[in-house]
C-alpha cells in the first residue's frame, strides 16, 4: 500500500472535478483521482446546452433564469443557490470560450442561444432563447476544453483509480449553544488502482467529491455503466447525510427501448412529440410552452398517454418524437449527433419518420448536502471542514424537486470553480489531519468479503433485477404499494448480494471485482431513494404519488435528509434516520406550477 | 439560422408505417474474443462463445453477455455504451470500431465474430490496452487554446464561417481508433498518428488561436504529418466520421504554406 500526500485530492475527472481542478491546480498541489480517463466522463454525453442570460440574441436577465430554476424545481430549491448560480452562469460561459470552447455562433459572432424546456422570458410569459451551445455535443465540447485546460496547467490525473473510501476522524466538539457533538473532519481517501489491483492512500487537507449520478440503479436510462453512484454510497456510509435521495429525473426523450438520451434541444428546435393519434398531446397538458414544459412534466405526460392507450408501436408503450416539419439542413447543422442515433440505434430516419421515445432516468436531483460554497454539511448546522462536493454527486440544493435543462452544466461549471477555489484556499491555511490507524482497513475488508465470497448468485443477475424493480415500481407514477414493492425487493435483493461470488481473481484489471462493489453502492442507494420516496407523501417535481397527487406545501416544503444510523428505523428500515433541512428562501413565494 | 418558422399541425395523420415491426428478432452469434492475461499465460489465446442475441443488440451486448453469464474474468473497457466516451474502441473482423456502436445485425453473423484489442498500442488484459503513449502524443500538440494579447471582457467574436472551418475536428472522443488503425503507427510507435494530428488541427484552423505555427513546427517533425502515407485506414475507422485523412493533409498544405 502507498501513501501519497497533496493539498487537495479530488475524485472523478467529468465537468465539476475538471473545472475545480482547474482552479485548484493554480493554486495547490492537486491530484485528480477518476475510475476513467478524463474524457470517458459522462459529462461528455449532455447534449443540448447551458444556459447563461447572456442575452445575445433576446432580452433576457439572471434574475428570470433564478426564476425558472426556482419554479422549474416545484420550489424546492434553495433560492441562495439558485440566484448564484444564475447570476455566475454569464461569467461561467464566457469562461469556457476563454478556454477555447467552440460555440455556435450569431451573425455577428457572438455566442448563439436557443430555447430550452422550462427557461422562459419574463416569468414565464413565453420560451426564451438561453442556452449557449455547440450543435448537439455541448457536453462533449465542455468535457474536452475542461480537459484540454487541464493539460495546459498540467494538472495531475491518477487515471482509472477507484476511490472506494473516504477518511474522515471524528472529534469531541461543542455548539454555541453548549450541546456536545462529534465534529467530522476529512483526512484523505483510499483509492484501488485497476491496472495493478493496489491500494493507495491519499492524505490531503481538502477532498472535493465530483463523482456524478446513480442512473444505474434504473433499467432504462441515459446514465454510463460506470455512473454507480459510488461518491454517494462512500460518503453515506461514512455517516454523511443523502438530501432529497426521492426526486429522480426521467427524461422525456430515450429511445425507445433503450434509453439513450435525444436532447431536449430537438424540442428547442422545433421538433413535437405525438401520440399514436398523430396528436401534438403536450398542447393539452401544458398549453402555454406546450413541448417546452419542464421535463418531469412532459415525462409524466408521456407516461399517462401511453397508460390511456395512446402509445405507439406494436405494443403501444412509447409515443413519437416528431422532427418530420423541420428542414433536413436545419436538423443536420443543429441536431447531428442525436439523428445519427436514431438512424444507428433504432433504425428510424427523423428526416421523414417520427422517432420512437419514451422518458429515461437521467439525473440524480439530490446527493450529498453542500452549502453554497460547495462544503460538505454533516448534518443541516454542520459543515465538514475541507470536504467539499460539485455537480450530480452533491445536492446544493439548486434543482430542487425536478431539474431544468441545461443547469447541470452550468452547476458543474459553477459549483466546481467554487469548490476548486474554496478547497484549495482552505488547504492553504489549514494542516493535514492525521490518518487513521490502518486506513485502507476497512476498504481491504471490503474487497477481500467480494473476492473471496464463494456464494452462488452472479451480480448481473442481482443487478438487472434491482434495475427492473426500479423501473416497474419507482419511476414516474409512483404510489404507496409501488414504493414499498420496491423497497421490499430492494431487501431480498440486499439478502442475495451476501452469497455472491465472482470469477475473476486476478490483481490486473479486475473489473469484476468493481462491478460487485458498485453493485453494493447501487444496492444502498435504491434503498435511501425508497424510503425517501415512501416517507414523502405528496407529489411535487420529479416525484409523482399518484395516492398523494398533489403538492403539500405546509407539510412537505422541506429537504429530506436520510443517515446511516445503526440505532434508528425509518419505514421498517433499520439503519436509517430520517431528518428534514428547511428550504431556503429569498424572493419567491411558492405559486401553482402551471406552465 | 432559425428554428422552425412554421407551427406544426396539432394532429397529423401517421403513416401505417411508424411503429415497426413488433417483435424483435433473436439470432445465434460465435464470439471469438482473443485473450490475454499475463497474470496466467505470457501467450495470448483465443475464447470462442455461442450466444443468442436481440436484432438490436451490438457488439457490447454480447462482451457484456459473456462477461455477465459467462465469464467474469473478459476484461473490456466501456462506459457510456452510445459511442461519445470512446472507451470501448476495438478491432472487430478485423477493423476498428466502437462495440457499442456496432450493431450484430450489421456483421456477417453466419462467421465467427473477431473481436480484438487494437492495435499498436501494449495490451494489458484481454481487449484493454495501456493508452498512455496515445496521450502523450495528443499532450505534445498543445492540444489546449493560446491566445495572445488581452482576453476581452466578454466572449472573442468568432463568424459562423470560422467556426465551421474547424468543426470536424472538434468532434474527436479520443478513442485512438484511427491512430491504432494505422500502418505506420504499427511499425513505428514514435509517430504522433491521426489523432494527435486531428487535435492540433481543431486548434490550427481555429480563427481564435494564434500558436498554430509552434503545432506546425511540431507536426513537421519526421514523426509528425509526413510519415502519413494516405492509407485512409484512419478515416474509415472514425465512430465520429472525422475526414482524419482530409484534416491531415490540410495541416500539410498549412506547413507547406508555412515554408520552414
Amino acid at each position: 500500500m502507498q501513501v501519497h500526500k497533496y493539498d487537495v485530492v479530488i475524485v472523478g475527472a467529468g465537468g465539476a472535478g475538471m473545472r475545480a481542478a482547474i482552479e485548484s491546480g493554480q493554486r495547490a498541489r492537486t491530484a485528480v483521482l477518476t475510475k476513467l480517463y478524463p474524457t470517458r466522463s459522462h459529462t461528455g454525453a449532455a447534449q443540448g446546452g447551458m444556459c447563461a442570460a447572456l442575452a445575445n440574441v433576446e432580452e433576457d436577465n439572471w434574475e428570470w433564469h433564478t426564476f425558472d430554476t426556482v419554479k422549474g424545481g416545484d420550489y424546492l430549491v434553495d433560492q441562495d443557490a439558485a440566484e448564484v448560480m444564475a447570476k455566475e452562469a454569464i461569467d461561467a460561459v464566457l469562461d469556457l470560450e476563454k478556454m477555447g470552447l467552440p460555440f455556435n455562433r450569431t451573425p455577428e459572432g457572438r455566442i448563439d442561444q436557443r430555447r430550452f424546456g422550462g427557461h422562459t422570458r419574463d416569468h414565464g410569459k413565453a420560451p426564451v432563447r438561453r442556452a449557449c451551445y455547440a450543435a448537439d455535443r455541448t457536453g462533449h465540447m465542455i468535457l474536452q476544453t475542461l480537459y484540454q485546460n487541464c493539460v495546459k496547467h498540467n494538472v495531475e490525473f491518477y487515471n482509472e483509480y477507484y476511490v472506494l473510501d473516504l477518511l474522515i476522524v471524528e472529534e469531541d466538539a461543542v455548539r454555541e449553544d453548549g450541546t456536545a457533538y462529534k465534529q467530522k473532519r476529512v483526512a484523505g481517501v483510499v483509492s484501488y488502482d485497476l491496472a495493478s489491483g493496489e491500494l493507495h492512500v491519499f492524505q490531503a487537507k481538502a477532498v472535493i467529491f465530483a463523482t456524478g449520478g446513480a442512473g444505474k440503479v434504473f433499467k432504462t436510462t441515459s446514465n454510463a455503466h460506470t455512473l454507480t453512484g459510488d461518491g454517494m454510497g462512500i460518503a453515506f456510509r461514512r455517516g454523511i447525510p443523502l438530501e432529497d435521495m426521492e426526486f429522480f429525473q426521467f427524461h422525456p426523450t430515450g429511445l425507445a427501448g433503450l434509453g439513450i438520451l435525444l436532447s431536449e434541444a430537438a424540442r428547442g428546435e422545433g421538433a413535437i412529440l405525438r401520440n399514436s393519434e398523430g396528436e401534438r398531446f403536450m398542447e393539452r397538458y401544458a398549453p402555454t410552452i406546450k413541448d417546452l414544459a419542464p421535463r418531469d412534466i412532459v415525462a409524466r405526460s408521456m407516461a399517462n398517454e401511453v397508460r390511456e392507450g395512446r402509445g405507439a408501436g406494436p405494443n403501444k408503450d412509447y409515443v413519437l418524437l416528431d422532427l418530420t416539419h423541420l428542414e433536413p439542413a436545419h436538423i443536420d447543422a443543429k441536431l447531428p449527433d442525436i439523428t445519427e442515433f436514431a438512424r444507428t440505434y433504432l433504425g428510424v430516419e427523423p428526416y421523414t419518420e417520427p422517432v420512437p421515445v419514451y422518458p429515461t432516468a437521467h439525473y440524480a436531483m439530490g446527493g450529498v448536502p453542500t452549502n453554497i460554497k460547495g462544503e460538505v454539511l454533516q448534518d443541516n448546522d454542520t459543515i465538514i471542514p475541507g470536504l467539499y462536493a460539485a455537480g450530480e454527486v452533491a445536492c446544493v440544493s439548486v434543482h430542487g424537486s425536478n431539474r431544468l435543462g441545461t443547469n447541470s452544466l452550468l452547476d458543474i461549471n459553477v459549483f466546481g470553480k467554487r469548490s476548486g477555489i474554496n478547497a484549495a484556499e482552505y488547504a492553504k491555511t489549514a494542516d493535514y489531519v492525521e490518518l487513521p490507524e490502518n486506513p485502507a482497513n476497512e476498504t481491504i475488508a471490503l474487497l477481500d468479503s467480494v473476492r473471496n465470497a464463494s456464494g452462488t448468485e452472479r451480480i448481473a443477475s442481482i443487478r438487472a433485477d434491482l434495475q427492473e424493480t426500479m423501473d416497474t415500481n419507482m419511476q414516474v407514477f409512483r404510489t404507496a404499494d409501488s414504493i414499498a414493492k420496491a423497497l421490499s425487493d430492494i431487501e431480498a435483493l440486499r439478502e442475495r448480494y451476501r452469497n455472491i461470488s465472482i470469477q475473476d481473481k486476478g490483481k490486473r484489471f479486475n473489473l469484476d471485482l468493481l462491478e460487485a462493489v458498485e453493485l453494493g453502492f447501487l444496492l444502498d442507494l435504491a434503498q435511501v431513494m425508497t424510503v425517501a420516496a415512501l416517507h414523502r407523501k405528496e407529489s411535487r417535481g420529479g416525484h409523482y404519488r399518484e395516492d398523494f397527487p398533489n403538492r403539500d406545501d405546509a407539510n412537505w416544503m422541506k429537504h429530506t435528509m436520510l443517515y446511516k444510523d445503526d440505532a434508528a428505523e425509518t419505514e421498517g428500515i433499520k439503519g436509517l434516520r430520517f431528518g428534514t433541512k428547511p428550504v431556503a428562501f429569498t424572493r419567491y413565494e411558492p405559486m401553482e406550477r402551471k406552465y | 439560422m432559425s428554428a422552425s418558422t412554421v407551427e406544426p399541425a396539432s394532429k397529423v395523420e401517421l403513416p401505417a408505417s411508424v411503429g415497426g415491426g413488433g417483435e424483435i428478432p433473436t439470432f445465434d452469434i460465435t464470439l471469438r474474443v482473443r485473450r490475454y492475461n499475463p497474470e496466467v499465460s505470457e501467450e495470448s489465446h483465443w475464447d470462442e462463445y455461442q450466444l443468442t442475441m436481440y436484432g438490436t443488440d451490438r457488439v457490447l451486448d454480447a462482451l457484456h453477455k459473456v462477461k455477465w453469464e459467462l465469464d467474469g474474468s473478459l476484461s473490456f473497457r466501456r462506459s457510456c455504451a452510445h459511442g461519445v466516451c470512446g472507451s470501448d474502441a476495438m478491432r472487430i473482423n478485423g477493423r476498428n470500431r466502437l462495440a457499442c456502436k456496432t450493431l450484430l445485425k450489421d456483421l456477417d453473423t453466419s462467421k465467427p465474430i473477431t473481436v480484438e484489442p487494437i492495435k499498436g498500442l501494449p495490451v494489458e488484459k484481454d481487449l484493454i490496452v495501456d493508452m498512455e503513449p496515445f496521450f502523450q502524443s495528443y499532450r505534445e500538440i498543445m492540444p489546449f487554446l493560446i491566445s495572445k494579447g488581452h482576453a476581452p471582457t466578454k466572449e472573442r467574436l468568432q463568424s459562423a464561417e470560422d467556426r465551421e472551418r474547424f468543426d470536424d475536428t472538434t468532434k474527436c472522443i479520443l478513442c485512438a481508433a484511427c491512430t491504432s488503425s494505422c500502418p505506420v503507427f504499427w511499425t513505428d510507435g514514435q509517430y504522433f498518428g491521426p489523432a494527435a494530428i486531428v487535435n492540433a488541427h481543431r486548434f490550427i484552423f481555429d480563427s481564435r488561436d494564434d500558436a498554430g505555427d509552434m503545432r506546425l513546427e511540431i507536426l513537421n517533425d519526421k514523426e509528425g504529418v509526413w510519415r502519413c502515407r494516405t492509407v485512409f485506414n484512419c478515416t474509415e475507422a472514425c465512430p465520429r466520421g472525422i475526414q482524419v485523412t482530409k484534416a491531415i493533409s490540410e495541416v500539410k498544405q498549412a506547413i507547406l504554406a508555412r515554408q520552414f
